[in-house]
């Protein structure tokens, strides 16, 4: 198309016309996504390609977009938690923990021991959920199919445990501003440990089937390293950062709930590449189990909601920003309050914003295989991106 | 089973064969799609197809009927002859190929002398189709896949063929058959136990000319989507998957014939002996796809040029040697 009076070349979309390819006959400018097996979503990415050699690549975000900031200034506090399960559907209980710590934090609300463990057991629990499906779905990404139904088959375990309690097995909304909707049980805390002493066997089949593979320690040693700098430029967190040698952990670093009473490791990896990144989500799996096995020995008794809960939170004028640990990386809501009942402002800070911000750096000059395996190992959720 | 040899005029046994050749194929396209989805959900641990028929043995069927009824849709901007000549180009050499195959003691169509190169020759034609195939189809991902097609039939074809060089060495013949019978029935008297390289390399080497995983670039679906048939529906993507299983059970059949004594077995020789091995590295295969990664282009092509094209460049030197002595 060319409009006439307007002199302007109207061929494609916004963003195809203004990734413009550079005067060579030898390149060829390809569309991967918003329908592409391995963008896992609705992702699409404009790449330059010299042969299978990427000059230039560029994501293009928004196909999901779903107002989530907008919807919390027009919710009431209560009535805008539900949406927290759906920014990242596989970590959704850390989201909700962002959400629902800043809201305590802004009303100064205290929260029973009994709920904080609660919170910790089925936080870690989800985030073992979401590194099993990064585990299937990344190798998926390298051509091998089989690994997925293996790691499904552990997700239906947990997604049963955690649906005792929440409900729900995806998008969860378990956790209440001063607690959680509902209190654990004997047969929760018997499954969860049958699960515990189920998966490290699991584990270690998958280390010696899957990750000692010569064939995919080829596809990941030395494919998309990260320096130091170019994680502090676009502000890096989680597996990612963690992959590059960098031993930072909310859960650490800023202790929340009863995180600093429990002992348990931050796995780093100092190979900075793809192999380091799974390496350290792999690890991160068992430090989750040993997390899950101390808090269930440490469980106190008591209630599982703060007497002093409201179920319509008006909490005092002021700002307040809560981070925790997501499976992706740091999650933070930052939440300005006027006194009413509705958020002035909700701002979600997502992990997979800044690790795929990363990309058109570490995506330059590496084959089209490679950017694959790169895109995986970066555990992208684009729901989470878009917001 | 008929003796193909008695019967008199060589048009009417050449008809009789191609008939037997295209029932073959085509039972054997069923058959291959019935198991490759059995194996997939055994080894991933679900029943596989469960719904149609007992066990699922109807399904085949259903995918066939699905393929048939389906729209066969030209992009816009193909160029519907090569693109529709395509998937054509690819099968009708298949059935060539199975032409020389001794299947039992008295089961051969054609008893020809070059018997072996006429087999080698017809399937790399293959290359052909699937270039045309991802040209014609005005898309990128098409493009590239086979771009990765070219390059990779081109380096692997160089290995088979010299690591099947030993094995003429050995036999002085290039006759399928006369090769057959210099092996005995017991497995000490196979040539896989001469020249256990020369089979590792061919056998790998097949992977790579029929692009199964871990080699299947040129349709790797979570890099290039579904690579050079992206575009093609219906039946015309049918013949692509009807022609690459055709070119496994070749694979196989040259594999079971060349090392592994083809009809002949330690009791009963027969066809059943050569369908028995033809089958098992089929099997082979399948397993092979559902448990390993996709190696990545340039170390597959550093597979064959850095590794096996010294190697049984090396192995026909040694055999040579060995023969002359």
């Amino acid at each position: 198309m060319f409009d006439l009076e307007l002199g302007l070349d109207l061929s494609g979309d916004f963003y195809t016309r203004h990734f413009q390819p550079t005067p060579s006959e030898d390149t060829l400018i390809l569309n991967m996504g918003p329908q592409h097996p391995s963008t896992h979503g609705v992702l699409r990415v404009i790449l330059e390609i010299d042969g299978e050699y990427i000059l230039r690549a560029e994501p293009v975000l928004g196909y999901i977009h779903r107002m989530q900031e907008k919807m919390g200034e027009v919710k009431r506090y209560e009535q805008y938690l539900p949406n927290m399960g759906r920014v990242d559907y596989l970590h959704a209980l850390a989201w909700n923990w962002a959400y629902v710590g800043a809201v305590e934090r802004l009303m100064g609300l205290e929260v029973p021991k009994r709920a904080e463990y609660i919170r910790v057991i089925t936080c870690e629990l989800n985030r073992i959920n979401s590194h099993l499906l990064w585990w299937g779905a990344y190798l998926l990404d390298l051509g091998a199919f089989t690994p997925i139904m293996y790691a499904f088959q552990d997700r239906e375990i947990v997604m049963d445990i955690l649906q005792r309690v929440s409900g729900s097995r995806l998008t969860y909304c378990y956790y209440r501003f001063g607690g959680v909707s509902q209190d654990i049980d004997d047969i929760f805390i018997e499954k969860t440990k049958e699960f515990c002493a189920y998966l490290k066997p699991r584990l270690k089949m998958y280390k010696d089937l899957v990750t000692d593979n010569i064939i995919l320690r080829k596809r990941v040693e030395d494919i998309g390293i990260i320096e130091e700098e170019t994680l502090r430029k676009y502000g890096a967190t989680g597996p990612v950062l963690r992959g590059s040698g960098i031993k930072y952990d909310v859960r650490r670093k800023e202790p929340y709930s009863v995180y600093s009473e429990l002992d348990f490791e931050i796995p780093t990896a100092s190979s900075k590449d793809a192999l380091g990144r799974y390496l350290v989500r792999m690890q991160e799996i068992e430090e989750s189990l040993k997390i899950i096995e101390q808090a269930l020995e440490k469980i106190p008794p008591g209630p599982h909601i703060s007497p002093q809960a409201p179920r319509r939170p008006k909490p005092p004028r002021g700002e307040v920003y809560f981070a925790v640990e997501g499976a992706r990386g740091e999650i933070g809501v930052n939440l300005v309050s006027d006194g009413s009942a509705y958020p002035y402002r909700v701002k979600l800070r997502s992990p997979s914003f800044s690790n795929l911000s990363m990309f058109p750096e570490i995506a330059k000059g590496t084959l089209l295989a490679d950017a694959v395996s790169i895109l995986g190992s970066l555990d992208l959720v684009i729901p989470e991106i878009d917001r | 089973m008929i003796d193909l040899s008695t019967i008199p005029s060589p048009l009417v046994q050449i008809v009789i064969g191609l008939i037997g050749v295209l029932a073959f194929v085509g039972l054997n396209g069923l058959v291959c799609v019935y198991l490759e989805r059995k194996v997939a959900g055994h080894i991933q641990r679900r029943p596989g197809p469960f719904e149609v028929g007992p066990h699922g043995i109807l399904q085949p069927l259903a995918d066939a009927v699905k393929l048939v009824a389906k729209q066969m849709i030209t992009p816009k901007g193909a160029d519907p002859i090569l693109y529709w000549a395509a998937p054509l180009i690819s099968f009708a050499p298949a059935i060539a190929c199975f032409l020389p195959l001794p299947f039992g003691p008295k089961l051969q169509n054609v008893s020809i002398n070059v018997g072996l190169i006429l087999i080698l020759a017809f399937s790399s034609l293959n290359v052909l189709a699937l270039c045309l195939a991802g040209w014609s189809s005005q898309n990128k991902w098409s493009l590239l896949g086979a771009a990765r097609d070219i390059a990779q039939s081109v380096a692997y074809e160089i290995p088979l063929l010299l690591s099947l060089l030993p094995i003429i060495l050995l036999t002085g013949s290039l006759n399928l058959a006369e090769i057959t019978q210099t092996q005995g029935p017991w497995p000490w008297q196979w040539l896989v136990v001469k020249q256990p390289l020369a089979f590792i390399i061919f056998f790998v080497c097949v992977f790579a000319e029929t692009n199964r995983a871990p080699f299947d670039l040129p349709e790797a679906e979570s890099e290039l989507t579904a690579g050079f048939h992206t575009e093609y529906s219906g039946m015309g993507f049918g013949l692509f998957f009807l022609a690459e299983y055709s070119y496994m059970v070749v694979g196989c059949a040259l594999a079971s014939i060349l090392f592994l004594g083809g009809y002949q077995g330690p009791v009963a020789s027969g066809w059943w002996w050569f369908l028995l091995k033809v089958y098992a590295l089929l099997l082979v295969m399948m397993w092979v796809r559902w448990t390993y990664p996709r190696v990545r282009f340039d170390q597959l092509l550093n597979l064959a040029w850095k590794w096996f094209i010294p190697l049984s460049l090396l192995n026909i030197l040694i055999t040579a040697l060995v023969v002359k002595l």
